[in-house]
């Protein structure tokens, strides 16, 4: 507007009028991409629940207790899981064993003990670039290493590692997280009082980090539950008519170790298995097994989420 | 008199030696230091498992290499390693890799930053507690699940809209594996936008800005290092995905870059050969090394720079 001569009534108006449009037009715009936004984010959501539908609606004629006490079988209608889930069970053991422990003293290291130089940064460097290593790439480590260097063959203890290694990185990085969040002034309280750096350590900050470093665990090991690329590298049988040795005994010494060197299976591979063959009615039971997988790893997941809710909302330093 | 006190109290010193309170600091020193060896060792795991990874796969593609030209390798126009005229050419399953890797991003990049740009400007404190953890709960399904999903609901869906698309087809592979990269986009590039100060924001506003302006003209550009950064990263998981390749994709190495046609990718070629039984040492067993170790330059080389984005133009504010 010039500022020299004073505008008339009458494109003030029709200016007012321009304006209003405007803005109107942003609101419009503002509302538009509202819903939109809304739309993008509920694509994930409804694909899932599409997902989880499907998978019931195919498979719900295989839901009885004989899918869960047979064995695989030539025959799709009484072929069942249950080599399956006990292998993912022995191969779930080992990974827990492995990775927690592993994942819990490096997250320690990382954020208590480590000094602030290139050695710490080089080990930083190494999680955070592992998180990021597909999956099928540590299937081909364990292949060449616990298979054959080391001579594990394809057994429940080469799957556990390979799957302890693959999570490794997600429990190092919530034990880290967990540790953070607790204040200096604990530790130094604890100090104050005389306390070693390892009694401060475990008595105060592993206590009080518990929770989050469950969580990281709890979704580390629903991760594992479902991985299959690393698993089908190292060649894991897909039809196992068999148990592994049982791993408590009724004899002395009530543990046998035996298990850990068997051929296994696990639900995904399992499920793949059965995806892979041209006969729809395997498909079924694919499908079976996939609803049994999700529900499994979506109730994990959640666990851990209303676990990390729950510690958030409850903590107050 | 005083000397000879000094040297009362010094003969009854070298008498006790150490005091029993001396003793049992020494030895909770050593505690202390044997437990911070232990605890370096397990963050030492991660440089191990690097350099396991890197070592394994260098020293059987060298195996590789002994047979098979470099040149060869790289320009070699087909991949038959199985066969008895092989054929040693990566390109194919390169072209795989990309194709369903542009697919999937084609369809992750624009609803995973629509999404983000929602959740970070226009949605509520509550919509986001609401909506992050629903997200993270689809990033927690197992891909052999996605697999199942592609192959047997959304390439059926896409035949009806394309007649001539077949059964096993890039299409739906990436379009799955689109869906499952939204939620990683989404959340790292909201990280990014959250980070802009809100002072851009208000002086955005003060000028009369609406949301939508706010959004796209101000936070976006100020978080467009991070926003790419989600991207690159979002590729080299596109690149390292297995099972919905190895399940909807095909299994068949195809020089092509279009998505209609079905091809196998540098993952699904690794799960082929390791469902076979191949003997250790082999020409073919060696082959799945050479493709990891093409597969791990791609996806290290897409999150070092990826991190590079990040860190090296992150605007300062």
């Amino acid at each position: 507007m010039n500022s020299n001569t004073s505008p008339t009534k009458a494109s003030v108006i029709e200016n007012l009028g321009a304006v209003r449009a405007m803005i109107r037009r942003h609101k419009r715009n503002d509302i538009i991409f509202a819903i939109v936004g809304l739309l993008a984010l509920m694509l994930g959501l409804i694909t899932l629940l599409t997902l989880f539908i499907d998978l019931v609606m195919d498979g719900y004629a295989r839901f009885n207790p004989q899918f869960f006490t047979d064995y695989p079988s030539r025959r799709a209608a009484s072929a069942g899981l249950l080599s399956a889930w006990v292998g993912s069970a022995l191969v779930m053991l080992v990974t827990f064993l492995t990775a927690v422990p592993m994942g819990v003293a490096a997250g320690l290291y990382l954020e208590e003990y480590a000094p602030k130089n290139w050695f710490s940064d080089l080990i930083e460097i190494n999680v955070s670039n592992l998180a990021g290593v597909p999956s099928i790439v540590y299937g081909l480590l364990a292949l060449g290493l616990f298979v054959y260097i080391l001579d594990f063959g394809q057994s429940i203890l080469t799957a556990g590692l390979t799957l302890g290694l693959l999570i490794l990185p997600i429990v190092i990085v919530s034990t880290r997280e967990a540790i953070r969040a607790i204040p200096v002034a604990i530790r130094e309280a604890a100090y104050a009082v005389g306390a070693t750096k390892w009694q401060v350590v475990s008595d105060h900050v592993v206590k009080y980090s518990q929770g989050g470093i469950l969580t990281g665990v709890i979704i580390g090991m629903a991760r594992a539950l479902g991985e299959t690329a690393p698993i089908i590298t190292i060649g894991a049988l897909t039809f196992i008519a068999f148990l592994p040795p049982s791993p408590v005994t009724t004899t002395p010494p009530f543990i046998n170790f035996e298990w850990l060197s068997s051929g296994f299976t696990v639900l995904p591979i399992q499920m793949f298995n059965w995806l892979s063959r041209p006969d729809h009615a395997f498909h079924i039971n694919a499908a079976a097994t996939g609803a049994i997988i999700i529900l499994v790893t979506l109730l994990m997941n959640g666990t851990a989420i209303w676990l990390r809710y729950k510690i958030r909302k409850n903590i107050k330093w | 008199m005083t000397m000879n006190s000094v040297t009362q109290i010094s003969n009854h010193a070298m008498d006790i030696k150490i005091s029993p309170r001396l003793a049992k600091n020494v030895r909770r020193n050593v505690k202390e230091r044997i437990i911070e060896l232990i605890l370096m060792l397990a963050a030492l795991s991660a440089v191990a498992t690097t350099f396991a990874i890197v070592g394994i796969l260098l020293y059987e593609s060298l195996g590789f290499f002994k047979t098979v030209s470099v040149v060869e390798f790289f320009t070699a126009t087909e991949w038959t390693p199985l066969f008895e005229d092989a054929h040693y050419g990566i390109m194919p399953l390169i072209s795989g890799t990309l194709t369903t890797s542009a697919v999937a991003l084609a369809l992750a990049v624009p609803v995973g930053t629509i999404a983000a740009i929602y959740l970070s400007e226009f949605a509520s404190h509550k919509a986001r507690e609401i909506v992050k953890p629903i997200l993270e709960l689809l990033v927690g399904v197992p891909t052999v699940v996605f697999g199942y999903f592609a192959l047997l609901f959304v390439t059926p869906l896409l035949q009806k809209i394309f007649p001539e698309l077949p059964g096993f087809n890039m299409l739906s592979a990436g379009l799955v594996m689109g869906v499952m990269i939204i939620p990683y986009i989404a959340s790292v590039a909201e990280d990014a936008m959250r980070a802009v100060p809100m002072s851009m924001r208000e002086g955005s506003y003060a000028m009369g800005a609406t949301r939508f302006q706010t959004a796209i003209r101000v936070v976006t550009p100020a978080a467009v290092s991070g926003i790419v950064a989600a991207y690159i990263l979002a590729i080299s998981r596109a690149v390292g995905e297995t099972m919905v390749v190895a399940v909807a994709a095909g299994q068949q190495p195809n020089l092509t870059f279009n998505p209609m046609e079905s091809a196998a990718t540098i993952t699904a070629y690794i799960v082929q050969v390791a469902m076979g039984d191949l003997p250790h040492g082999s020409i073919g067993y060696q082959s799945i090394f050479a493709a990891g170790l093409v597969l791990m330059v791609m996806t290290l080389g897409f999150n070092i720079i990826g991190h590079i984005v990040r860190k090296k133009y992150r605007e300062q504010y």
